[in-house]
This record gives C-alpha cells, sequence and structure tokens, in this order.
C-alpha cells in the first residue's frame, strides 16, 4: 500500500489553523487515566504534551511511615499487571542490605513467577496494542490465556493482581503440589496461542501497514531518553538486565534477547517494539522450562528472620529487569525499622517522556498506537 | 407500466396499497435488524471463544429486545452547545438514506416495492445522502472527535463510490439495464447463469469470471467502506476518535444510527446478491424456484454477505484514513476499470 509514510511538511508555507484536542483523561486508548494535549493540523500531529498524576497515590510519601514488609502491597500497586517483577528488586534489594541468602527453592520458584508475570504482561501489551489498531479478537485471546497465568498466582498467594508473594527472605507461602505440571502446561498454551495471533494480526497486511514505519525511535534518541525494556530492544539495541547485569540466578539460563530489526519497516518501529514482545515471551517460556527442570523440590520458602527487620544504617540502589523495563528501587535506611526514603524509577515513566518527540508528523491514529507501543501503565507513572 | 406487486391484487384500493408496501420494508428491516444485532453478538462470541448473551431468554436470544429497550429509557441528551436542528435531524436523514434504499429491492417477482426502471443508480443515489447526515451530526454536536469523524467520512465516501460504482455499472452492462428486476430476470436458470460467471448465454463467458469475480470482490470491499464497518470503519475510528461522529448521541438517536448501520448493511448485501449472485433465482435452475422460493433465496444469500461483514469485523484490524484513500483510488479504480472494460468488450463481441 502506501510508501510515504511520514508527512513531511514545511509549515511555513502552508498556513492552517491548528487543533488543540484533549485525548483523555477518560478516552478508550489512553491505556488509563493519562491525557494527552495534542496539536492538529488537519489529522496530522504536530505537538503532544503528555499532562500525567491524575493516579498519583504519594507511594514514596506513604513508603517513608512503613516498616519494610508493609511497603511491598504498596509496590504491587505501581505496575498492577506485573506485580511479581516489582516486588523482586525491592525484596533483593532488603535482603542485600540485610545480608541474607534466600534459599535455592525460592529463588527458582521467583524467577518462574516473574516470568509467568512477563509473559501475562506481554500479552496484555501486544492485546491492547491490537485493540489500538482495531483488532478486537486477539485481545479476547491473550485475555483467555491470562486467566491460566493468573490461576497459578491465585494458587500461590491466594490475590489474582495484587499478590504480596515476595517477601523479604523468601516468600508468603509454598507453591502448590501440582506447580510444575501447571506452569508446563501454560507454557504450551502460551506457544499455541502465541503462533495463533502471528497469523491473525503480526503478519496480518493490514496491521503490518499500521505500524510499520510509524513511531520510529533511533538508538540514539531511546538511549538519550533513559528507556529501556522492549522499547529500547525495539530501536535495536541489545540491552537487557538479565544479561548485563544478571541478578538473582538469571546467569543460570540459556537464553536470548530478542531486538527490533525492522523486518517489515524501519528499525524501532512501532512493529519492532511490538514484535519484541512477542518474542520475549518465547524466551521467558524457555526461562522458565530451565527453571522448572533445576527447580528443587525440597526445602523452605521461609528464611529466618527477627520480627522486626532493621537493615543497617545505609542505602542502596536495586534494579531489576520489569516487562516494561529497567525498574530501579533507591532505599535509604535509618536504622529503624521504617525506610527513610524509597524511590522509585518507574519505568513506565521514563519510557513515556519519548512519546512527544517520536510522535511528530504522524497521522492522529498513528499517535494512538505510537502510545499503545510504548506501553505504560499510569499506576507506574504516577505511583 | 405492468406491476408485478401482489400486495395490488390483495388490496385493491391504491393508497392503501402503497402504504402497505412501503411498510413491509420497514416490518422486515426491524427483524432482521434484531436478528442481525443478535448474530452479531453471537458470532462475534463464537469467534472469540466465548458464550455471548446468556441471560435474556434462552441462549440470550432475546438480548437484541433487551437492548432496545434499554435504549429507549435512557436519557435523549442534546449538548448545550450543540445546533439542536441539525443534531436531532442527523440521525434520521442517516436511517433515511438507508431506508430510502429498500423501495427498490425486490425481495421476490411478486414483490418488488417501486419497480423504478434506474434501481441501481437509485441506490447509489440515495445511499449518498447518509453522508451528509453524517457529516450534519459530527459538526453539529460540536465536539473535535465527532468534527474529525465528519472530517473522515467526507474524505472517504468518494474513494469507496467510484470502484463500486464501476463495479456495479458493469453489471448494468451484462444486463443491458438498470432495472433490479431485469438483472435479477436476466440471471434465471442456476448457478451457472449469475452474473459471477457472466449471466446467460454460450460458453463463451467463461472468459469474463475473473474480471467479474474480481468486480464483485472489488463492490464487497467498497461496501465495507460504505457501511462504516471493519476495517473502514474510520469515521468512528473507537480507538481513537472514541464513538467519531456519533460520540455526542445518546438514547434513541443513537439507536437510529445503530439502526440505520444495520440497514445499510443489508443494503449492500443486497445489491451484492442482486448484481452478482443471482437476486432471489434459486441455484438449481427451475428446482426451488418460485415466488416463495424467491424471499427464502434473496433473504438468505443477503444474509450470507451480512453475516461476512461481521466475520471481517471481529477478524481485521482498522485501516487509516489515508490507507483507505490509497486503496480507494490506488488499487480499486484502476482494477474496475480494467474489469469493466474488458467487460464492456465482451459485450460488444457477443
Amino acid at each position: 500500500m502506501g510508501e510515504k509514510k511520514r508527512i513531511e511538511l514545511d509549515y511555513s508555507k502552508i498556513e492552517s489553523d491548528r487543533m488543540r484536542l484533549n485525548v483523555g483523561p477518560q478516552h478508550p486508548s489512553t491505556h488509563g487515566v493519562l491525557r494527552l494535549e495534542v496539536e492538529l493540523d488537519g489529522e496530522i500531529v504536530t505537538e503532544v504534551v503528555p499532562h500525567i498524576g491524575y493516579l498519583h497515590r504519594c507511594f514514596e510519601k506513604h513508603a517513608e511511615k512503613m516498616t519494610y514488609p508493609q511497603v511491598i502491597p504498596y509496590i504491587d500497586r505501581m505496575d498492577y499487571v506485573t506485580s511479581m517483577n516489582n516486588e523482586l528488586p525491592y525484596v533483593m534489594a532488603i535482603e542485600k542490605m540485610l545480608g541474607i541468602e534466600v534459599p535455592e527453592k525460592v529463588q527458582y520458584i521467583r524467577v518462574i513467577m516473574c516470568e509467568l508475570n512477563r509473559i501475562a504482561s506481554h500479552q496484555i501489551a501486544v492485546a491492547t496494542f491490537g485493540l489500538d489498531a482495531g483488532a478486537f479478537t486477539p485481545f479476547l485471546y491473550f485475555f483467555r490465556d491470562r486467566e491460566y497465568i493468573l490461576a497459578i498466582f491465585e494458587k500461590a498467594s491466594g490475590a489474582r493482581l495484587l499478590f504480596n508473594y515476595f517477601w523479604i527472605g523468601g516468600l508468603a507461602a509454598d507453591v502448590h503440589p501440582t506447580f510444575k505440571e501447571d506452569v508446563l502446561a501454560i507454557v504450551k498454551q502460551v506457544r499455541k496461542t502465541n503462533k495463533e495471533i502471528e497469523d491473525l494480526l503480526i503478519y496480518n497486511k493490514i496491521f503490518i501497514e499500521r505500524t510499520a514505519n510509524v513511531g520510529i525511535l533511533p538508538p540514539d534518541v531511546a538511549i538519550n531518553y533513559a528507556c529501556s525494556g522492549p522499547v529500547l530492544r525495539g530501536s535495536g539495541v541489545k540491552f537487557d538486565l538479565r544479561k548485563n547485569e544478571p541478578y538473582s540466578i538469571y546467569d543460570r539460563f540459556d537464553f536470548d534477547i530478542p531486538v527490533g530489526m525492522g523486518e517489515v519497516g524501519t528499525v524501532g518501529d512501532c512493529w519492532d517494539r511490538n514484535i519484541v514482545r512477542m518474542r520475549e515471551m518465547e524466551q521467558s517460556c524457555r526461562i522458565i522450562e530451565q527453571a522448572i527442570e533445576q527447580m528443587p523440590n525440597e526445602g523452605d520458602v521461609q528464611e529466618k528472620l527477627p520480627k522486626k527487620i532493621k537493615p543497617p544504617k545505609g542505602d542502596i540502589y536495586m534494579r531489576a529487569e520489569n516487562p516494561k523495563g529497567d525498574l530501579g528501587f533507591y532505599i535509604v535506611s535509618n536504622g529503624t525499622d521504617k525506610p527513610e526514603r524509597v524511590k522509585a524509577r518507574g519505568t513506565s515513566f521514563v519510557n513515556l517522556s519519548v512519546l512527544p518527540e517520536i510522535s511528530k508528523g504522524y497521522m492522529f491514529a498513528d499517535l494512538i498506537l505510537i502510545l499503545g507501543s510504548i506501553d505504560i501503565v499510569l499506576g507506574e507513572v504516577d505511583r | 407500466m405492468e406491476t408485478t406487486n401482489f400486495v395490488y391484487n390483495l388490496i385493491p384500493n391504491e393508497t392503501i396499497a402503497i402504504i402497505v408496501i412501503s411498510v413491509i420494508p420497514l416490518i422486515f428491516l426491524i427483524v432482521y435488524a434484531l436478528l442481525a444485532i443478535l448474530g452479531e453478538l453471537k458470532i462475534s462470541a463464537w469467534i472469540q471463544e466465548r458464550l455471548g448473551p446468556m441471560r435474556t431468554g434462552p441462549w440470550g436470544i432475546l438480548q437484541p429486545i433487551a437492548e432496545v429497550v434499554k435504549l429507549i429509557q435512557k436519557e435523549d441528551l442534546t449538548p448545550d452547545s450543540a445546533n439542536k436542528p441539525l443534531f436531532n435531524l442527523a440521525p434520521y436523514i442517516i436511517f433515511m438514506g438507508a431506508y430510502a434504499s429498500f423501495a427498490v429491492i425486490p425481495f421476490s417477482r411478486y414483490f418488488v416495492p417501486s419497480g423504478i426502471n434506474i434501481g441501481l443508480f437509485y441506490i447509489f443515489a440515495v445511499g449518498s445522502i447518509a453522508v451528509i447526515g453524517i457529516v450534519m451530526g459530527g459538526w453539529a454536536s460540536n465536539n473535535k472527535y465527532s468534527l474529525l469523524g465528519a472530517m473522515r467520512s467526507v474524505a472517504q465516501i468518494i474513494s469507496y463510490e467510484i470502484p463500486g460504482a464501476m463495479a456495479i455499472l458493469s453489471v448494468a452492462v451484462l444486463a443491458s439495464s438498470l432495472d433490479l428486476e431485469k438483472i435479477n430476470i436476466a440471471q434465471e436458470g442456476g448457478i451457472w447463469n449469475w452474473f459471477i460467471f457472466g449471466g446467460q448465454g454460450s460458453w463463451s463467458k467463461i472468459w469474463v469470471f475473473p474480471f467479474t469475480l474480481v468486480l464483485s470482490l472489488i463492490y464487497l470491499v467498497a461496501s465495507l467502506a460504505e457501511t462504516n464497518r471493519t476495517p473502514f470503519d474510520i469515521p468512528e475510528g473507537e480507538s481513537e476518535l472514541v464513538a467519531g461522529y456519533h460520540t455526542e448521541y445518546s438514547g434513541m438517536k443513537f439507536a437510529m444510527f445503530f439502526f440505520a448501520e444495520y440497514a445499510n448493511m443489508f443494503v449492500v448485501a443486497a445489491v451484492l446478491t442482486i448484481t452478482f449472485f443471482g437476486g432471489w433465482n434459486s441455484p438449481f435452475g427451475n428446482f426451488m424456484q418460485g415466488p416463495g422460493w424467491d424471499v427464502f433465496w434473496f433473504i438468505s444469500k443477503a444474509f450470507f454477505f451480512v453475516i461476512l461483514q461481521i466475520w471481517l469485523r471481529w477478524t481485521l484490524p482498522r485501516l487509516r484514513v489515508d490507507q483507505l484513500m490509497y486503496v480507494g483510488w490506488k488499487v480499486l479504480l484502476p482494477f474496475s476499470f480494467i474489469c469493466f472494460l474488458f467487460i464492456s468488450l465482451f459485450k460488444m463481441i457477443n
């Protein structure tokens, strides 16, 4: 279809009335309560100003009034579709400050849970991205599969969205006896659905036309804006904390880092960011399979800890690869049982900042797709 | 002109007969719309591995009625800053455009509401009125999303109407008539005589088949754009324009938009049936052929295409507005010209 994608206009020559349009906070495609102030020239976007803060819940201030374990449920509520992954850097940071080593079994369960949650998060990302492009059916296929993953989480933690499962020094509870079989069944199902979605959506001609060559994010811009996760890797930068700075036990697994290669368009377009997520799901499946194989059956899931957790004075920065990107916690301890300061580096917030840069000059319909391809969760943007 | 309408034979008074004739399509339309809404709900549910509505009546078959009742109960809201006369008029103009087409659609050889001899042209003419309603509604709402939707609708109308008209025009060439009745009669005698296979005539008509096939597909694509359905639901473009031109409408006025969309779906399905797929004719020649069977064949063929539209909607993503124009002007139009040329040539030689 169309060869001309990016519409270059010399605005000094064409004088037309611009229209300022408020997209959101109540809009079907802003993925939450985000308001975009958009300036339109006909259908072409000339300026985008994201206004955030509609979901601000004072996480960082709250954290100063809580004991260390009490902060964990608040961390769940940051990026509420990847709660397991959110908890991991926080508990790792506290454990490092306390100088405790968690049991092998806990390490494996944490990795399996994180990777399952990564699949669940990427499923939502690809599903809503398809929804932004107008394809409704893949959305429901993904949500059907996500139910199975949530069922595992529910069996383990009792909750379906906000788990409070990773505790300092271990886990809230042990997994159920048929955990391994259930997880392997899910891996099989995820692969089957992904195959189906690739036929139905990813390699659909209309979908490619809509997403290829749209919202191109060059690698240098991505690095300058501190983008991370699939947004960075979609631009062809091979950076993944699980490989580059292995934490937990990720160095024990064999997996690849998918990057955008510009297969159907330019490197760093919406299609690339999306396909990185699709391929990461497959890599997560590989990690889960290896972890299930290596995981010890016996063992305790909770280290012996004092009733009041008091890390020694000092500060720590711990980061981990969230499905959305690089999530970090800077924690300052004053020696009491409450943190002096907890600063979160929200991935979605940082990734969202690149939106005005990459969406200028595209059509209004493309802006929605670009926003969808960045995959933000407003809970983490506003915290 | 000799009338073929059975209502005139039943009711001697001509005025009453005309009223009855014009009410029959409306009743059909209401029943059809309820069925189509149910079909949309259930087919989308099957495609998406859901159950769909299950609580209202057995298997949820009363769901469309419940939805209509719900819409009647809703507050009929007119925005403060809207242009009230235009805002209130727009849904009825859109519906009128769809309903007026039923005046010439022949359901059976004994029920042609109005047997005018330019039926094909008439359908195209009144079909375009809907866009005026869309622009009126979109502009009068005084909402930026509605305005964008209306703008897109105007931009897209020409790009799909010309290829669609070219496709239909070649049928007029094959039938040597714009009269929908004559087009139907010209396709009598089994599936082999339908215009998709070149109409009645000797075996040499096989040369036409590739072109009629392409033209029927072109018309199908153009008709999807005309009914504003996925992949061409750009004026409504839910993901960016919320609901496009009908963002501000509620209650019965919204229901009119909805109703008009379903009526339009049937109209384009009916045109496709009449022009390429034999209209009221049975696919088995004289077997199952007759005035009663006419209605059966016509409606089942049209329903097939309605279901096809529903199926496509739940399968495909949406195109962008400039891509639709690209498809219309640079793909469909040249192909429809080529096919039209060849069919005209064939007709000349024969």
